[in-house]
């Protein structure tokens, strides 16, 4: 097991109170494979990304509880000095946004060699010719001539190729992908889809995959967690989580999807919004949206239920005493 | 980049002129004369001084002095000082602007090294006991007028302490020292009107500075500089830094005309032999011939440091292209 995570919880301490951004959250990833994260904005996918990059804005975040297993040992213990070797060279992040998350002010092709030479200790020519090689790996036509270019000279899915380069630049052996195609075109997002599948088989890192889009999800997780609210309410093997969802906001999430309803009808949504996270109901989190709930969600929280075949649900539907 | 250096230059041509044909009518307009000095003056008789009025000129009516004033002025002809003794103004005014230079560019290097350096660590220690401590410094020193700043710094270093000279730019009787000697005595001279003429403008940049650098802080590159495994120095002065820096050039352009400015108060409190001094005693003296040639002068000091801080500003943002020619 390359990464375990276990019990994590990330607050934001804000004027209005603290907000539980990831309450308590478990999960794994094996060596080579992807498990994909889906949820709405806010339900706590990119703090936890940050959180295992050690990257939450502190103040006001701060990781509360939990650990961190990363290749055998607590990242979260890690000393800051050990933990900027980890950055950027055995786990390595692509953001959502490539424009904002280049700087403007340095060649796209500088900052891909910066993160070679910082944990190589190559020297200036060799982590060039290292570098163009990686824009080349991520298929930019031109790469010697794209390596002089600024972020604002490049289209956004080049900009992304670039944040890749930068990111699988010292083979990581786990990739972080912050919804990396939501900003993109839908021709470049797929485009990119394909990119990252390729080189994870190349490389053989092991991906998380966090993304609102479940079509993406379809086609590069393994595993899929579904959060909503700081918490995983559903955990699946990727072909049972589309074959047979079982937390109603899995199933919402899925009938919303363009292609899964009936065709020429108006695509069925969730009723009412994600609930403010320093104001949680006291019961199942999703209560109050949920089309199958019944008395005992409004006051007590469903536990994790195991459904079998490495399902796992957070829903009263499935528990035992109940049916 | 060329073209627009020299489309901005022939811009600054008509500005200057309009600049000094503003003067010229305004020195007219206010009340005397480079000629009242000799006015109910024993032994020169009001013949005399129409005499003299007659032959510099100035009985003529202004258009026809000002159309002359232009000819000689485009000519490189800066005329005669009224004042001092009939010296050539070109003569005066070159003598002055290397002074004057010593004593800006001293006290911009201060500001700059000083704001630029204050501002950034106040920036990364935001909120700590050194950062209040910054911040309440600079407004203080921000809001203290500069002559009597000037003064209290005599009186302490000069008159109490006795280990810094009060005024000129060198010790009398250095004609016949070694270089090293001069340049020290010479540096010991320049140490208060520097101080006193950077470090107001030192306080406002170490402001400005470290709001820009907190700004820059919150973007998204800076997470990404992180996430890359990067140690928090590189993060701050080089990809930090950068990105801060380039309003900051701007800023430092526009403050030139007020070093100039400041310049006059501080070399007439120092005795320092520059162009502000010059000017101020030439306005006393309706010498106006003097005091166009250092508007001149001044103007295009002004022109030329704006037009560095824009060749700056292009050269740190990539994104800005003055040429057509790319994209």
């Amino acid at each position: 097991m390359l990464l375990r995570v276990n019990n994590l919880e990330t607050i934001f301490r804000m004027d209005r109170g603290d907000v539980r951004a990831v309450d308590g959250i478990n999960f794994n990833i094996k060596t080579g494979k992807t498990l994909g994260m889906v949820g709405e904005s806010g339900c706590g996918k990119s703090v936890t990304a940050l959180s295992i990059m050690r990257l939450v804005p502190d103040p006001p975040g701060k990781i509360t509880a939990g650990s961190i297993e990363f290749d055998g040992r607590n990242i979260l213990s890690l000393p800051e000095k050990e933990m900027r070797k980890v950055r950027g060279n055995e786990i390595s992040i692509v953001f959502q946004e490539p424009l904002s998350s280049l700087n403007p002010v340095f060649t796209c092709g500088e900052q891909v060699r910066e993160a070679i030479a910082l944990h190589s200790h190559l020297g200036r020519k060799d982590s060039k010719a290292k570098a163009v090689e990686m824009l080349r790996k991520v298929r930019i036509p031109d790469p010697e001539i794209r390596y002089k270019n600024y972020p604002h000279q490049m289209s956004g899915g080049m900009r992304q190729r670039v944040m890749i380069a930068m990111a699988l630049s010292c083979q990581p052996k786990l990739l972080i992908a912050d919804e990396p195609t939501t900003a993109l075109d839908v021709s470049v997002q797929a485009q990119i889809i394909e990119l990252l599948r390729d080189l994870r088989e190349e490389l053989g890192m092991s991906v998380l995959l966090i993304t609102h889009d479940l079509a993406v999800i379809a086609q590069m997780a393994d595993t899929v967690v579904v959060m909503y609210a700081g918490k995983i309410v559903e955990k699946a093997p990727v072909e049972r989580l589309f074959s047979e969802p079982s937390h109603p906001y899995t199933q919402g999430l899925l009938a919303s999807m363009p292609g899964y309803s009936v065709s020429g009808k108006a695509l069925p949504v969730i009723p009412g919004s994600v609930p403010d996270p320093a104001k949680l109901p006291p019961g199942c989190r999703f209560s109050d949206r949920c089309s199958k709930r019944i008395d005992r969600c409004f006051v007590e929280e469903p536990p994790l239920f195991d459904l079998g075949n490495s399902h796992f649900s957070r829903c009263w539907l499935y528990s035992k005493e109940e049916s | 980049m060329t073209g627009f250096i020299i489309k901005r230059l022939m811009q600054s041509v008509l500005l200057i002129f309009l600049v000094l044909t503003i003067t010229f009518f305004l020195l007219h307009l206010a009340p005397g004369d480079p000629m009242a000095k000799y006015y109910n003056r024993q032994g020169i008789s009001p013949e005399t001084v129409k005499m003299m009025r007659a032959k510099f000129g100035l009985d003529r009516p202004i258009t026809e002095q000002y159309i002359k004033w232009v000819a000689n002025f485009a000519r490189g002809d800066f005329g005669f000082s009224l004042h001092y003794d009939r010296r050539p103004v070109r003569d005066l005014v070159f003598e002055a602007i290397p002074n004057t230079l010593r004593l800006t560019v001293a006290a911009l290097l201060l500001y700059i090294v000083i704001g630029i350096s204050l501002g950034i660590l106040s920036a990364v220690k935001k909120g700590t006991l050194f950062d209040k401590v910054n911040t309440v410094t600079a407004l203080f020193l921000y809001s203290i007028p500069s002559f009597w700043l000037s003064l209290m710094l005599i009186f302490i270093f000069s008159l109490k302490l006795g280990i810094l000279p009060s005024s000129h730019m060198q010790s009398i009787g250095m004609e016949g020292a070694g270089w090293f000697e001069l340049l020290c005595d010479r540096a010991r001279h320049l140490v208060l009107p520097a101080f006193v003429l950077g470090v107001a403008s030192a306080a406002g940049m170490a402001r400005y500075m470290r709001g820009s650098m907190l700004d820059v802080l919150r973007e998204d590159y800076i997470r990404t500089a992180r996430a890359k495994g990067l140690e928090n120095k590189k993060i701050f002065l080089k990809h930090a830094f950068r990105n801060a820096a380039i309003p900051v050039v701007t800023i430092i352009g526009l403050s030139i005309p007020f070093l100039l400015g400041g310049a006059v108060v501080i070399e007439k409190i120092f005795s320092w032999p520059g162009m502000g001094r010059l000017a101020v005693d030439a306005i006393y003296a309706r010498d106006y011939p003097v005091v166009l040639a250092v508007n001149f002068v001044v103007g295009v000091m002004v022109i030329l440091g704006n037009l560095v801080a824009d060749i700056g500003y292009a050269l740190l943002d990539p994104r800005i292209k003055v040429t057509k020619k790319t994209e």
